[in-house]
């Protein structure tokens, strides 16, 4: 009996020191709230901040890679073919440097990394960073993780790598805010391509379209035969919001499309219920069963020449080389020709990663030649690297190559560039519900909102 | 209270030991108490605080802003669509569940043989979690595959224009409702089979011996007997209703214009993947309080009835 | 007793009405079991054979492939197994069970054997707990787990889950020690036992059900759960089997026969616990239906 009893007591004991701890700390959250707002503040002092990554970017390019230990934590929604693929390569490429590293390959399933993305940031939010992530260029970072203070600046990489010479000035506007560099930029990859079926378009006499006038008079030729003219696989609501979003790049210009994040162009304007009249009249040629599928299912479709056209990113053109088909075209979407719908995977470094100087060497592999070039060809996007882009690229990425010289460049929004996360998710939200109620203007009232929510409170 | 009239009744010695004991009693169960008091009420308080402010951003910003929050919230698409959604959902899960549940109650109680087997098939898949029903019910209700393809070979369903479930618009959440219905309805059943044996035969028998029908018996005599069970299941099943989270998650998702979405993973994709935690907190906080006109009737008239008893 | 010859005789009849009784129910069980027909089949058949419109034929050659994937991984296809998951949910449910157990266990006697002032009252908002939206405490909580340290630990998921079984633990409890007679408890006070010591020797002995009802409900609610898991701990190292196999499912690129394979063995523990301990289990989700 007297045995029971301690051990009840003790029982007893515990759980009430635990819960006395917890509403202890339940107090103390407050306070450390107060501290977590102030880092931001302490990262725009360049010193403050640079000193630890400084010291740290010293250790890590002196240190001897096959001295190195212990993990690289590493987070992606890299978990396809083609994009798995090619963070394998850099993996091979890492550990030939750092062989007693293991790399904690940290691949969140889920389309465009929405789901990833949600794992990551309650992993931030919960104090529990992996050692490096990656993420979109743009103000996906900014205006997150780097405006709540849980990134380490990158300035004395991009100095010491060379960085700040390797990559052309357009992305070094993208990846830098406050007057520092935040992510390593490994790719780029562009939004508005429309891919065709090749023979399809042979059978019934049709040439890639270039404006949305070609692009709906193939469109009726098409359906007349039976075809699907547009395949889309809005199951996951990205698609169908990147699908509005080479319209609205379209129909509006890189000036105005731009114009539309920074307040410059107002989202109640004529254009914007131009581009939604525009993507109305798309969707009246897409599959009746695009909200079962995936992007890649409605690739599928295509390949199949079940469908004639889809308007997706260029990592269509990694699924295809996957799937062994070769017979596709491919040209900018509607309206958008000499246009570079841009988006760029980076990666980045959490404050409070383990291994920092683990994270530190991958980034340096991930910004050089022959980490790009291991990478990029096979995820199917073109190096962000001037120099880079001698590789197995195959006939897309070249005439990509050739047009990211060239063209003009406008940032992706549904992939992170040219809003903050929460603009996205609303456009995305409004975009989303269109595709059912086709209510042109209760989604520009909703897109206006979204626009004054977010820009206010930036 | 039982045990407290009991123990006064007992000798004077072992009153100063009462008390310690009840001493102890209190201390046994604080830690439990102090533990609800701050995970469900503290916690249900700083949300109700979050949502209240203008946190819509990585960063916490406190700024009060009243009830903005929720204004928004009721003029956001998505979050009408859930509203209609779930209350599309409760209606016809409750509904269906209660029908096959009573049903199949009262086919089992008719002296089966074999009973025993079918009713661990209704029930087993109260034992599966909802993220492996949404996984199995993705593919049988994927509009070229599964349930469709049946159809087809009894020639009820043309392939070249299936219907489209989940991925339809118009009924995609009912497409949830029926994986759901198949996860839960055999619950409904285990309460009503267990109210049917509840009630005593000689009851039936004296009403088979006045001469009335079987269905008689069942109208006049069974129903109003299982009505307190009934009201447990439109309760407990309304508030899974409400809450459902997994299913549609790991089977839907909020699916094209939303047909698919439900209150509760808005709340998980604006908190977590859109950094609105403010709105989030507003979404919990209405969920809240619609569970709760549900439930804290449903435990006061329990706590009473008990008090009665 | 007049009931038996009445039965015999209604027995024996083959009633048209019988033969429809018999004919709904197996059609009902054909409706339960089909998703399992399909996992079974479908996880059985070579990725080659995997094809929608062929979804309900049997496998023409068996082949344990997809479970070998679904458990081991695949680096070529980089589908990442559910080995380390599937021990991570054992390393989960069984201690939160257990813990939990005990600490309904002890509620349960504390407010059925010695009812403090407002008991009454306290309980019905233990019960409470039971019925909230998590989402209206996920917040708060992801916000304290990160200042305990406990976020991202299976630690920290066992605690959650034991505080937010509470509710449900401590109803069981506090119905099964509400069938135990009070005399039981008087005898025990009369013999000198003291609180403790009527637990220790008078109703523990006789908690055995009551536990093992309980630890079935915590085991399979705690192996099923997945909001919780899904927040606090998405690390794929050590996150629990039903976040492990959303993941597995949610990535198009996997064939689906590896996600059945998948959702098999996800639900494989909590099949076989109910299985074995089907009563049990039943008890368990009665009681949080029944009145308190």
């Amino acid at each position: 009996m007297q045995k029971h009893n301690r051990s009840v007591m003790t029982l007893v004991a515990l759980f009430a020191m635990i819960t006395m701890v917890l509403s202890a700390c339940d107090n103390n959250s407050t306070s450390s709230n107060a501290t977590t707002s102030n880092t931001p503040a302490a990262a725009k002092t360049p010193a403050a901040a640079n000193t630890p990554a400084a010291a740290n970017t010293q250790a890590a390019s002196n240190s001897n890679g096959s001295a190195a230990t212990g993990k690289l934590e590493m987070f992606s929604w890299w978990t396809t073919g083609g994009e798995s693929a090619g963070l394998k390569a850099m993996y091979k490429l890492y550990s030939k440097d750092r062989p007693n590293v293991e790399i904690v390959n940290q691949a969140v399933a889920g389309a465009a990394g929405s789901d990833a993305k949600a794992v990551l940031k309650s992993r931030m939010l919960g104090g529990d960073p992996p050692d490096s992530f990656q993420v979109h260029m743009g103000h996906e970072l900014l205006d997150g993780y780097v405006a709540a203070g849980q990134v380490e600046p990158l300035d004395e990489l991009y100095k010491s790598e060379g960085f700040d010479k390797a990559f052309p000035q357009g992305v070094l506007d993208i990846v830098s805010g406050n007057g520092h560099y935040w992510s390593v930029p490994v790719n780029i990859h562009r939004a508005n391509v429309l891919w065709y079926n090749k023979k399809v378009f042979t059978d019934n006499g049709l040439t890639a379209p270039v404006t949305f006038d070609d692009f709906f008079k193939a469109a009726d030729v098409l359906k007349a035969k039976g075809i699907t003219p547009l395949a889309l696989g809005d199951k996951v609501p990205f698609a169908s919001a990147h699908l509005f979003e080479t319209v609205l790049v379209g129909t509006l210009g890189a000036e105005a499309y731009k114009g539309l994040w920074d307040g410059k162009t107002k989202w109640d304007g004529p254009q914007v219920t131009q581009a939604l009249n525009n993507f109305k009249k798309m969707l009246g040629y897409i599959n009746s069963d695009h909200a079962a599928l995936t992007w890649d299912q409605a690739n599928d479709m295509l390949i199949a020449g079940k469908a004639g056209m889809t308007i997706m990113g260029d990592w269509v053109d990694a699924d295809y080389k996957a799937k062994a088909f070769t017979d596709y075209g491919w040209t900018t979407s509607p309206g958008t020709k000499g246009l570079y719908d841009a988006l760029s995977d980076t990666f980045a470094l959490p404050k409070g990663a383990k291994n920092k100087e683990n994270a530190l060497a991958w980034l340096k592999l991930a910004g050089s030649q022959a980490g790009q070039d291991a990478f990029n060809p096979l995820k199917g996007s073109i190096p962000a690297r001037i120099d880079a882009g001698k590789g197995d690229y195959d006939a897309y990425l070249l005439s990509a190559i050739a047009d990211w010289k060239k063209d003009t460049i406008v940032p992706s929004v549904v992939h992170g560039a040219a809003a903050k996360d929460g603009w996205a998710t609303a456009y995305t939200d409004s975009v989303n519900s269109f595709v059912t109620s086709l209510d042109v203007d209760k989604t520009q009232k909703a897109l206006v909102q979204a626009a004054a929510d977010n820009m206010t409170s930036k | 209270m039982e045990a407290t009239s009991s123990v006064q009744a007992s000798p004077q010695l072992g009153r100063r030991r009462f008390n310690f004991d009840r001493v102890i009693a209190i201390a046994l169960i604080a830690p439990s108490l102090l533990a609800i008091a701050v995970f469900v009420y503290f916690f249900i308080a700083q949300t109700a605080y979050v949502s209240l402010v203008r946190w819509n951003d990585l960063l916490p910003d406190y700024t009060f802003v009243g009830l903005r929050n929720y204004d928004k919230l009721f003029q956001i698409e998505r979050f009408q669509a859930d509203m209609s959604n779930t209350l599309k959902f409760t209606v016809v899960f409750i509904f269906i569940c209660l029908a096959v549940g009573l049903l199949l109650a009262n086919l089992l109680d008719q002296k089966i043989k074999g009973e025993a087997i079918f009713r661990n098939i209704f029930m087993f898949p109260l034992a599966i979690s909802f993220i492996v029903t949404g996984v199995a019910w993705r593919w049988l209700l994927t509009p070229s595959s599964g349930v469709n393809l049946i159809g087809s070979a009894i020639g009820i369903v043309d392939m070249k224009n299936p219907p489209g479930w989940f991925t339809d618009p118009k009924i995609g959440i009912l497409a949830v409702a029926i994986a759901a219905v198949w996860q839960t309805s055999g619950y409904v059943m285990a309460m009503y089979l267990a109210g049917l044996r509840s009630i005593p035969d000689e009851i039936k028998e004296a009403a088979r011996i006045d001469g009335a029908t079987e269905w008689q018996l069942f109208r006049q005599i069974t129903l109003p007997l299982l009505q307190p069970i009934t009201l447990s299941a439109v309760i407990i099943l309304g508030h899974i209703s409400l809450k459902i989270f997994d299913l549609t998650k790991s089977m839907t998702g909020p699916g094209a214009g939303f047909s698919t979405d439900v209150p509760a993973l808005f709340m998980f994709e604006t908190t977590f993947s859109g950094s609105h935690f403010s709105q989030g907190a507003a979404i919990a906080m209405v969920l809240l309080v619609v569970v709760s006109v549900l439930i804290i009737p449903y435990l006061i008239y329990n706590f009473r009835s008990e008090v009665r008893s | 007793m007049s009931v038996v010859p009445y039965e015999q005789t209604r027995r024996r009849r083959i009633t048209p009405g019988r033969v429809v009784t018999y004919a709904v129910l197996v059609g009902f069980s054909i409706f339960y079991l089909i998703p399992v027909y399909v996992l079974v089949v479908t996880s059985l058949k070579s990725f080659r054979e995997v094809s929608l419109d062929r979804m309900w034929n049997l496998p023409q050659s068996f082949s344990l492939d997809s479970f070998r994937d679904a458990w081991f991984g695949n680096e070529e296809t980089s589908v990442s197994g559910l080995a380390s998951s599937f021990w991570n949910s054992i390393v989960l449910t069984v201690p939160a069970a257990l813990i939990s157990a005990a600490v309904g266990s002890i509620n349960g006697y504390v407010l059925t054997k010695w009812k403090f002032r407002g008991a009454d009252v306290v309980f019905p908002l233990i019960l409470f707990g039971m019925f909230i939206p998590y989402q209206s405490i996920l917040i708060p909580l992801v916000q304290l787990m990160q200042n305990l340290h406990l976020y991202g630990s299976l630690w920290g998921l066992i605690f959650v889950h034991v505080i937010y079984g509470i509710p449900i633990t401590t109803l069981i409890f506090r119905n099964y020690y509400a069938g135990v007679p009070t005399e039981l408890i008087e005898a025990g006070r009369i013999d000198g036992a003291g609180i403790i010591g009527i637990y220790r020797y008078i109703l523990f002995p006789i908690s055995l059900p009551g536990f093992i009802v309980v630890l079935i409900w915590q085991f399979t609610s705690v192996w099923n759960e997945f909001l919780f898991a899904v927040v606090l701990v998405n690390t794929p190292s050590s996150q629990p089997i039903t976040v492990a196999l959303n993941n597995l499912a949610g990535s198009f690129s996997v064939a689906w026969n590896v996600q059945m394979a998948g959702a098999l063995l996800a639900a494989l523990p909590t099949l076989v616990v109910y299985i074995f301990l089907g009563r049990y289990f039943l008890r368990g989700l009665l009681a949080g239906s029944v009145k308190g």
